[in-house]
């Protein structure tokens, strides 16, 4: 096979399933049989209702998680332990507290034994490229949450991954940011073209950033039921690119084939 | 009508507040002595409570005498042997402590299994009056500082242990995978996640620890020795020299809070990553 046929991230027919530690026989099947592939240098979004198993989906592709059944490949490899390609940008705080910005951005240098000189010159590279420079020296607490977003991206981005995993990386932070933010993401993406897997439950940010969006099914047994591709020219202004007649028609499609599933997801929701 | 509001604008402006917060905490100590002293000196108050002028005395000194006798200390040189022999004890015990209950604390919290096992005699050898444990220390290690540093390290290292056992416990989980999946091996997570996060509890009970090994330095003195602040309080009670026994309080307090001190500030350098209170410092 064409190594560049080859998907950058291949999960075939993935299952997983949670047994209670408690009781063994109760069971939670988060993921059924579900199969994503993502080539290289795609930017695929992943769209579902809360609760369906999007995180889950991303923790077996980076290896934190091992599925009940079905192989993680990456760039045609199988996967054990930890996925090393990749990179992950949290929808939580993941930036350690006790270290400032600038030694959160190099400490995956450090663990990888580069020399403090060399990752202390590319993380003040990278904070600048972020739009951090001259904020290295601030701990985590005294940076808004947008400023913690962009360490975290330039502290992932630094190590240069070849795939970017991303869990509802923006959607803690206020809309103007939010916008801000995917505008930055999509420069720095078009400037060095990985595949990236961006997780989110907002249908806009999917389209308005991805070439392909995703659809889950409401949990439990999430599983992709529908594939949409954005032909959106780029590069793309997020805001802007929302009010042209060919988003407005994607969103109408994407989410005919979604309003079903989340309302699934809600009941269950309402349920509990 | 007058009168008032000025009399109000006085108090306004004497009253407690953030600018004479120190002037009033000296005035409170001097009422306190002025207090302790009036009450005290034979002969001043007509005798209400006890039947003797010198009872007052006898049972609470006096504070002239108690404040002469401090002076007398520092003064003609004599506490030093025994001040210094305090606070080595106090330091040996703190030190050995901490960094016991550190590393053992690290220890446990990594080992599902050794801690499991560990449970029930950590729990017993905690809930324990390890203070008992003095006579028995006083036997194995003499009557030397030795035997006071052991009983001060029993109590230091479980608080220190326990707070680094929950320390670990609490580390974010989404920081540890985040450390993991930028590459830490296990060494790196110990000593980039594991040990920062611990750190921060364990720098919380310092202030207790560094009060407790004073305590287990001081009874253990207490207890039996021939040297040391507890030494001297020991001796001065044999005579009923209540004013002595006052001044040895009076000193040991005084150099607890200068070790409260001395730990506050170096909380302050090596935390400077923790968010204050009322610090609202964003850019």
């Amino acid at each position: 096979m064409d190594s560049r046929d080859t998907p950058a991230l291949a999960l075939e027919n993935i299952t997983v399933t949670f047994a209670a530690r408690d009781a063994k026989d109760t069971r939670y099947t988060a993921v059924q049989d579900a199969t994503l592939l993502v080539a290289p240098g795609e930017f695929v979004s992943v769209v579902g209702p809360t609760g369906c198993g999007k995180s889950t989906l991303l923790n077996i592709a980076v290896g934190l998680l091992e599925p009940s059944a079905g192989t993680v490949k990456v760039f045609g490899e199988p996967l054990a332990g930890l996925n090393r390609n990749a990179g992950y940008l949290f929808q939580t705080e993941a930036l350690m507290p006790w270290r400032t910005a600038l030694d959160n951005v190099t400490v995956g240098l450090e663990f990888r034994g580069v020399t403090r000189e060399e990752s202390v010159i590319r993380a003040e590279d990278w904070l600048a490229r972020v739009g951090l420079a001259g904020h290295g020296h601030r701990y985590p607490h005294q940076l808004s949450g947008g400023m913690r977003k962009r360490v975290a991206l330039a502290q992932t981005l630094i190590l240069d991954p070849q795939i970017i995993l991303m869990d509802e990386p923006f959607s803690a932070l206020d809309i103007q940011t939010r916008q801000m933010m995917e505008n930055e993401l999509l420069e720095l993406w078009s400037a060095n073209r990985k595949s990236v897997v961006f997780i989110t439950h907002d249908l806009e940010e999917a389209i308005s950033l991805s070439d392909r969006v995703v659809v889950l099914s409401a949990g439990p047994g999430t599983r992709p039921i529908g594939e949409f591709t954005i032909d959106l020219p780029r590069p793309r202004d997020v805001a802007e690119i929302r009010l042209t007649p060919r988003f407005i028609e994607l969103h109408t499609k994407i989410w005919r084939a979604m309003k079903d599933e989340v309302l699934k997801g809600y009941a269950r929701t309402r349920i509990q | 009508m007058r009168e008032q509001e000025s009399s109000k604008g006085l108090w306004s402006k004497i009253r407690p507040q953030q600018g004479n917060l120190r002037l009033w905490q000296v005035g409170m100590l001097a009422a306190f002595f002025a207090i302790w002293h009036v009450l005290t000196v034979p002969g001043l108050m007509p005798p209400v409570y006890f039947d003797d002028a010198n009872k007052a005395a006898f049972f609470f000194g006096e504070p002239l005498k108690v404040l002469g006798r401090v002076w007398d200390w520092f003064y003609l040189g004599a506490i030093y042997e025994h001040l210094w022999v305090t606070l080595w004890e106090t330091f040996l015990a703190f030190v050995i402590g901490t960094v016991s209950g550190l590393v053992i604390g690290l220890w446990l919290a990594l080992n599902p299994v050794a801690s499991a096992l560990c449970d029930p005699y950590i729990k017993a050898l905690n809930s324990m009056p390890r203070v008992i444990l003095a006579p028995i220390f006083s036997v194995w290690f003499g009557l030397d500082i030795a035997s006071k540093v052991a009983l001060g390290v029993t109590l230091v290292f479980f608080i220190v242990f326990f707070n680094v056992y929950q320390g670990v416990r609490e580390v974010s989980p989404t920081v540890l995978a985040n450390a993991r999946i930028l590459g830490a091996s296990q060494r790196q997570l110990l000593r980039h996640v594991y040990v920062p996060s611990a750190m921060s509890w364990v720098f919380a009970s310092l202030h207790n620890s560094v009060g407790l090994a004073f305590v287990g330095a001081v009874v253990g003195e207490y207890l039996g020795s021939s040297r040391g602040v507890g030494y001297l309080i020991l001796q001065a009670e044999g005579t009923f020299d209540i004013n002595t026994v006052f001044a040895g309080i009076l000193v040991l307090t005084a150099f607890a809070l200068v070790l409260d001190y001395i730990v506050g500030l170096a909380e302050k350098r090596l935390m400077v990553w923790q968010p204050r209170q009322g610090e609202t410092e964003r850019i």
